[in-house]
C-alpha cells in the first residue's frame, strides 16, 4: 500500500464519519463539528492523492489553505447562526418543525 | 422593409396599443377610454379594408423573422385571414360600443376594456398568423385575454366558470403545441399554403401525420367547442354580455373553427386530407355535433344557454362545409364563419338588453316583451330566422351552398342533417319569438330600467339592429362583389385551384 | 479596454463589499446606486465586447492556470454575467426601498449583497474547478447570511438548515474535485477534456464526476434534495429570495451543466443520465404539486422554483449521447430556460413582495379583491406566471418548444409528457392566485398601497421575461455555441 492510498483511504474514511455525524446527529454544534471533520477528510484526500511523481504537488496545498480559510468562514458564520437561533428559540437543534409553516405532506 | 410588410404588424399592434394605453387610464376616465377604443376600432377596421382590397388585387401583405432557432414569426395577410380579420375588426367595433353602454357604472372597466382589446389583437393575430406556430401564439394568448373577461364578475360562480374555461383551453392548447411540434419535427416549419403542403406525401410519415391530425383537430376542437369538448362554453354564459358576444360570435369558438379550416386547406391540403381518410371521420363529427347540441338546446330554460347551445352546433357548420371535399360545400362552411358571426352576435346583443333593461334571464320571463322593447326584439326575431335558415337572410344562403354542395360531393346524407338542425332551429326558437311578440306580458319586470326616449340606452339600441341589417344585407346581396359570398368563392377557388 | 471592464467586474463588487460593510442601510443604499450603475455599464460593455469579437481566456493579474486565476470569457458567461447585473439591480433598487432601515442588522443587507454578486460573477467565468468552488461557497455564505438577515427564528432555523446543505453540497463537489486533481493532475476543465481525448479514462473518474454533480444538485434543489429550498426562499425578504431563486440556484446548476457538457460524454452513463432527468420530471410533478397545495403567497412561488428547475436537469438525457443539432437545441432550451426563469421569478417574488405589503398578510387568500384595488402589482405578478406557465409569447415557451424539440428529435418521448404536464400544472397554481384574487368580496379599499417604485421594478422584470421569448434567436445567437470551449486550454 502506498503512502498516497493510505492518505486517501483515511481522508474517505473522515469523510464517511463525517457525513454520519452531518446527518444522525441533532444538536446543530455536533453537526457543525461533523462538517469539519467531514472536510478535513476532503482536505486530506486532495493533498493525499495526487503525489505520484515523487514528492508532494504545491498546488493542492495551496488549495487546501484556501479551503481552510474558506472552511473557517462557513463554521464561523454557522456558529454565529447558531448561538442566535439558540438565543431566540431555545433550541439547539432544527426537530420539532414538522408542525412548522413549511407545510407539505413531506 | 416595404409598407406592404408594415400594414398587417399596424392592424395587430392598434388594439395591442389601445390596450396598453387604456391599462395605463385612471379608472374615472371615461371619456377618454371610449374615445381610445373607438378610434382604435376605427383605425383597425380602416386598415383592414385596405388589405382587402389590396389581397384582392393580388398584393403580398407579410412580415417574418426569426424568433425560435428553426421557426419564424409569420404575419401574412390572404383572402381567408382578412375573412376572419374583417369580421372581428367590424364587430369589434360593434360590440365596444355595446360593451360602452353595457358596462355604465360597473366597477374595473379600465381592466375589462384593456382586456378586450387584448382579446381582439389575439383574434387579429390568429386571422394574419402565417404559420401554426404563430397561430399558436396568438391562440394562447387568447386564452390568457379572455380569462379575466369571463371571470369579470368575480363571484363564485363566475370564478367556477373561468376555472372550467382555462382547464379546457390549456389543456387544449398544450395537446395543439404537442401537434404543432411533432409537426414540425416530422416536416420542418410550414408556412400555411393555398392547396398544402402534404399532396404526395412520403408514405413513411403517413401515419405520424394521421396522428397529429387528430391531435391538431383535438386541440382546436376545444376552442371550436366540437363535441365532446364542448363543456366550457354554456359554463362560460356567465361573463357579461358584450364578453359573451365576442366569445361566441368572433373571438374564441371562430378561432378553433378557422384552425381546423387553416389545418385541412393550408397545412394538409383538402385532396391530402381526404387521400389520408381524415375528411369523413370530421365530417361525421361535425353532423353528430350539429345535432347533439340542437337538442340540447331545446332543453335549456335560460336564454344565454340556449344561445350557447345554438353556437355550439353553428360552429360545426363550418367545420361540416370544409369536410365534404368540395369547392362549393367549402364555401358554405366559409361563409357561415362570418354569417355565423353576424347572426349570434345579433342574438347576444338582443340577450344582454333584455337582461339590462328588464331583468330577463329566463325564457319563461321573456312574455310580451316585445312590446317593451320593439327594435330591439324585432333585431332578435331576423337573428332568430336567420338562423333557422329563412330566405333570404344570412343562414339561409349558407345552408343553401352547403346544401348544393353535399349534392354536388355526392355525399346525400348531408341534406337529412341539414334539414333535421333547421328543424330543430325552428324548434328551439320559434318559442322565444311566440313569447315575445304573442304572450300577454307579466305583471312586471324582474329588475326594470329607464333611459329617456329609446326603449333601452342608444349604445345598447344600436348594435344589435345594426347586426340585424347585416344578416339581411349578407343574404340579399350575396352575389355582390365583396360580399362575405364572394369572398370565400375568392378562397376557395384559390384553394381549389392550387 | 477589456482588461478595464474585466477589473470593474470583478473588483468592483467585492469593493463594495467593504465599503458597505462600514455604513449604516442609509448610507450603503447610495453607495450601491453608484455600484449597480458600474456594474450594469461594465457588464453591458463586456457582453458587447464578446458579442462583436467572440470569447477570450483571461489570465488574472497575468498569471496563467494552475497557479493564477484563468477566466473563461465566452458568450454563454457574459449573457450569465449581464442577466446577473439585471437582475441583481433590480432586487438592490428593490431592496433598499423594501427593507426597513432601522432594524440596525439589516445593515449588512448590502455587503453581503455585494459578496453574492462577486461570487456570481466568479463562477460565471471560473474557469477551473477550485476556483469554482471559492466562488460557490462566496455565493452560499452570503445567500445564508441573507436568508438570516429576516431575523426572528424561522428565518434562522431555515438559514441553518440551508447552510448544512450548502455546506454538504460543497463538500460532495470538493470531494469530487480532489478525486480529478489526484488522475489528471489539473483543474482546468479544459484541460482534463484534453489529458482524456490523450488516454484511456482513469477508473473512478465516474464516481469523481457522480460526486460533484450530486453536490452541485444539492446546491441546486434537485428533487428528492430540494427540502431545504422551499423554507429557506418562502421566509426570506422577498427581495432575498428572488435573488435566491433567480440566480444563486442557477450558479450550481451551471458548473453542473458545464461539467457534464465537458466530462459527461467520457464519464458519464446513459443510466446516470436518464437518472437525472428522471429526478428533473420528478420535481417537475412534485414542486407543482406542492406548490398548488401551499397556503402562503411566497411559498407557493417557493415550490415553484424547484418545479421550474427540474426542468433544468431534462439537460442531462437530452445532450448525451445524441446528434449534435440535437444537443444543441437542448443546451439552447436549457439556456433560455435559465434566463427567463430567473427574470420571471425575481418578478414574483418582488410583486408577490408587494402583495404581502399590500394586503398585509402572506395567505393566498388574502388576495381578494386585489384586482380590483392594486392591478399593477397583480399584472406584474400575472406577467411573470404567463412566463412559468410557459405561454407564448415568453421565453418560457421559447425554452419549452426548443426542449420539445430536442426530445422528439433524440427519439425520447417521454420527456414530451413532462413538459406538457409541468405546462398544464404550473398553470394550475398560477391561475389559483388569479382566482383568489379575482373574487370580489370587498366594496371598499382597504389596502396599503406600495410606492410605485416598488411596483414598477417587478413589472419591468417581467415584461422582459416576456419579451425574451421574441428576441429568443438574437440572444441565442450571441452565446453562439453555448457551453462550448473554444481556444486551446
Amino acid at each position: 500500500m502506498t503512502a498516497s492510498l493510505l492518505y486517501s483511504l483515511a481522508g474517505a474514511m473522515l469523510c464517511g464519519i463525517g457525513l454520519f455525524g452531518l446527518l444522525w446527529l441533532s444538536h446543530l454544534l455536533r453537526k457543525l463539528l461533523a462538517f469539519n471533520i467531514m472536510g478535513s477528510g476532503v482536505f486530506l484526500v486532495m493533498v493525499g492523492l495526487p503525489q505520484h511523481q515523487g514528492g508532494p504537488d504545491p498546488v493542492p496545498q495551496a488549495l487546501v489553505l484556501t479551503g481552510i480559510v474558506v472552511a473557517i468562514a462557513a463554521t464561523a458564520l454557522a456558529v454565529v447562526l447558531i448561538r442566535r437561533y439558540y438565543h431566540l428559540s431555545g433550541m439547539t437543534s432544527l426537530e420539532g418543525e414538522r408542525a412548522s409553516r413549511e407545510g407539505g405532506p413531506e | 422593409m416595404t409598407l406592404t410588410a408594415w400594414i398587417p404588424l399596424f392592424a395587430l399592434m392598434t388594439s395591442m396599443i389601445a390596450s396598453v394605453v387604456i391599462f395605463a387610464l385612471p379608472e374615472k376616465g371615461y371619456r377618454l377610454r371610449t374615445g381610445v377604443n373607438l378610434g382604435a376600432a376605427l383605425v383597425k377596421l380602416a386598415l383592414v379594408v385596405v388589405m382587402v382590397w389590396g389581397v384582392f388585387r393580388g398584393v403580398d401583405y407579410g412580415l417574418s423573422f426569426t424568433m425560435v432557432p428553426g421557426v419564424t414569426f409569420v404575419l401574412r395577410a390572404d383572402a381567408f385571414s382578412l375573412m376572419f380579420a374583417g369580421l372581428s375588426s367590424v364587430l369589434w367595433l360593434l360590440t365596444t360600443i355595446y360593451a360602452v353602454g353595457y358596462l355604465e357604472d360597473s366597477p374595473n372597466r379600465s381592466r375589462f376594456f384593456g382586456f378586450f382589446s387584448l382579446c381582439v389583437a389575439s383574434t387579429m393575430g390568429i386571422a394574419l398568423a402565417g404559420n401554426l406556430f404563430t397561430f399558436f401564439l396568438f391562440y394562447e394568448m387568447l386564452t390568457l385575454s379572455t380569462y379575466p373577461l369571463v371571470v369579470h364578475r368575480g363571484t363564485e360562480k363566475a370564478l367556477k366558470a373561468g376555472r372550467t374555461y382555462v382547464i379546457y383551453t390549456l389543456t387544449g392548447g398544450a395537446v395543439l403545441l404537442l401537434a404543432i411540434a411533432w409537426l414540425h419535427g416530422v416536416a420542418g416549419d410550414l408556412p400555411f399554403r393555398e392547396g398544402g403542403h402534404f399532396t404526395d406525401a412520403d408514405p413513411d410519415i403517413q401515419g405520424s401525420l394521421i396522428l397529429i391530425f387528430i391531435l391538431l383537430v383535438a386541440g382546436l376542437g376545444v376552442k371550436a367547442a366540437i363535441f365532446p369538448l364542448h363543456g366550457w362554453l354554456p359554463q362560460a354564459m356567465v361573463a357579461p354580455a358584450p364578453v359573451s358576444a365576442l366569445l361566441h360570435a368572433v373571438a374564441v369558438v371562430k378561432a378553433g373553427a378557422f384552425g381546423i379550416v387553416r389545418v385541412v386547406h393550408d397545412i394538409y391540403g383538402v385532396e391530402a386530407s381526404a387521400a389520408l381518410g381524415l375528411l369523413a371521420p370530421l365530417a361525421w363529427l361535425a353532423a353528430f355535433t350539429i345535432l347533439y347540441a340542437s337538442v340540447r338546446a331545446l332543453w335549456q330554460r335560460d336564454l344565454k344557454r340556449r344561445l350557447a347551445f345554438s353556437t355550439v352546433s353553428q360552429v360545426s357548420y363550418i367545420i361540416l362545409g370544409i369536410s365534404l371535399f368540395g369547392p362549393v360545400a367549402a364555401v358554405g362552411g366559409l361563409v357561415h364563419l362570418l354569417h355565423q358571426g353576424i347572426m349570434k352576435i345579433t342574438l347576444f346583443f338582443c340577450a344582454g338588453n333584455y337582461a339590462e333593461t328588464l331583468g330577463i334571464h329566463r325564457i319563461d320571463e321573456m312574455d310580451g316583451a316585445g312590446r317593451r322593447m320593439p327594435g330591439t326584439s324585432l333585431a332578435f326575431t331576423i337573428g332568430a330566422f336567420g338562423m333557422i335558415g329563412a330566405p333570404p337572410l344570412a343562414g339561409f344562403i349558407t345552408k343553401w351552398t352547403m346544401g348544393s354542395g353535399a349534392l354536388a360531393a355526392n355525399m346525400d346524407w348531408v341534406i337529412a342533417v341539414l334539414v333535421a338542425s333547421s328543424l330543430l332551429n325552428a324548434a328551439y326558437f320559434l318559442p322565444v319569438l311566440h313569447r315575445l311578440w304573442f304572450r300577454e306580458p307579466a305583471a312586471g319586470w324582474p329588475h326594470e330600467r329607464r333611459w329617456g326616449r329609446l326603449e333601452t340606452s342608444a349604445w345598447l339600441f344600436w348594435p344589435p339592429l345594426l347586426t340585424a341589417v347585416m344578416t339581411v344585407m349578407v343574404g340579399v346581396l350575396a352575389s355582390l362583389p365583396f360580399s362575405p359570398l364572394s369572398w370565400a368563392e375568392l378562397i376557395v377557388l384559390r384553394e381549389y385551384s392550387s | 479596454m477589456t482588461l478595464w471592464l474585466m477589473a470593474g467586474l470583478l473588483f468592483t463588487p467585492l469593493a463594495w463589499a467593504v465599503l458597505t460593510l462600514l455604513m449604516n442601510f442609509a448610507w450603503g443604499r447610495l453607495v450601491t446606486w453608484g455600484g449597480i450603475v458600474v456594474q450594469v455599464l461594465v457588464s453591458l460593455g463586456l457582453w458587447l465586447i464578446v458579442s462583436r469579437d467572440g470569447g477570450f481566456y483571461y489570465g488574472l493579474g497575468g498569471w496563467q492556470a494552475p497557479l493564477g486565476i484563468e477566466l473563461r470569457v465566452d458568450g454563454l458567461a457574459v449573457t450569465f454575467v449581464l442577466l446577473t447585473a439585471v437582475v441583481a439591480s433590480a432586487c438592490g433598487l428593490h431592496a433598499g426601498v423594501y427593507i426597513d432601515p432601522d432594524k440596525p442588522w439589516h445593515r449588512y443587507f448590502w455587503p453581503l449583497f455585494w459578496f453574492l454578486w462577486a461570487g456570481l460573477n466568479a463562477v460565471w467565468l471560473g474557469g477551473d474547478l477550485f476556483n469554482l468552488y471559492v466562488g460557490l461557497e462566496l455565493i452560499s455564505l452570503s445567500a445564508v447570511g441573507l436568508v438570516a438577515l429576516g431575523g426572528k427564528a424561522g428565518a434562522l432555523r431555515a438559514s441553518i438548515r440551508y447552510l448544512l446543505a450548502a455546506l454538504l453540497g460543497s463538500l460532495a463537489y470538493l470531494l469530487g474535485v480532489a478525486l480529478i486533481y489526484g488522475q489528471f493532475g489539473t483543474l482546468s476543465i479544459a484541460g482534463v477534456v484534453f489529458r482524456l481525448e490523450e488516454h484511456a479514462v482513469p477508473a473512478g473518474s465516474g464516481l469523481a464526476l457522480a460526486l460533484m454533480v450530486t453536490g452541485l444538485a444539492l446546491k441546486t434543489a434537485l428533487f428528492p434534495l430540494h427540502r431545504w429550498l422551499p423554507p429557506a426562499h418562502g421566509i426570506a425578504k422577498s427581495p432575498v429570495s428572488a435573488l435566491l431563486s433567480a440566480l444563486v440556484v442557477k450558479a450550481s446548476f451551471y458548473i453542473a451543466a458545464r461539467l457534464w457538457l465537458e466530462l459527461g460524454e467520457p464519464l458519464g452513463s446513459l443510466a446516470a443520465a436518464q437518472l437525472v432527468g428522471l429526478l428533473g420530471s420528478a420535481a417537475v410533478v412534485w414542486g407543482s404539486w406542492l406548490a398548488c397545495r401551499q397556503l402562503e403567497l411566497k411559498q407557493v412561488v417557493a415550490y415553484s422554483s424547484v418545479a421550474q428547475i427540474g426542468y433544468l436537469f431534462l439537460l442531462f438525457p437530452l445532450t448525451y449521447s445524441v446528434s449534435e443539432s440535437v444537443s444543441l437545441q437542448a443546451q439552447q432550451g436549457v439556456t433560455l430556460q435559465v434566463i427567463s426563469h430567473a427574470l420571471a421569478k425575481a418578478a414574483m417574488f418582488l410583486a408577490a413582495g408587494n402583495l404581502i405589503l399590500a394586503t398585509g398578510s402572506a395567505r393566498v387568500d388574502a388576495l381578494t379583491g386585489v384586482s380590483r384595488f392594486l392591478p399593477f402589482s397583480l399584472f406584474s405578478f400575472g406577467l411573470a406566471g404567463v412566463s412559468l406557465m410557459s405561454l407564448p409569447p415568453s421565453g418560457g415557451f421559447a425554452a419549452k418548444w426548443l426542449l420539445l424539440q430536442a426530445s422528439l428529435g433524440s427519439g425520447q418521448w417521454w420527456w414530451l409528457l413532462v413538459l406538457l404536464a409541468g405546462g398544464l400544472l404550473s398553470a394550475a397554481y398560477v391561475f389559483r392566485i388569479y382566482r383568489a384574487s379575482f373574487l370580489e368580496s370587498l366594496e371598499t379599499d382597504e389596502f396599503y398601497h406600495p410606492p410605485r417604485s416598488l411596483e414598477v421594478i417587478p413589472m419591468v422584470l417581467a415584461l422582459m421575461a416576456i419579451g425574451l421569448g421574441l428576441v429568443s434567436a438574437e440572444v441565442l445567437s450571441v452565446m453562439a455555441l453555448p457551453f462550448e470551449e473554444e481556444g486551446s486550454p
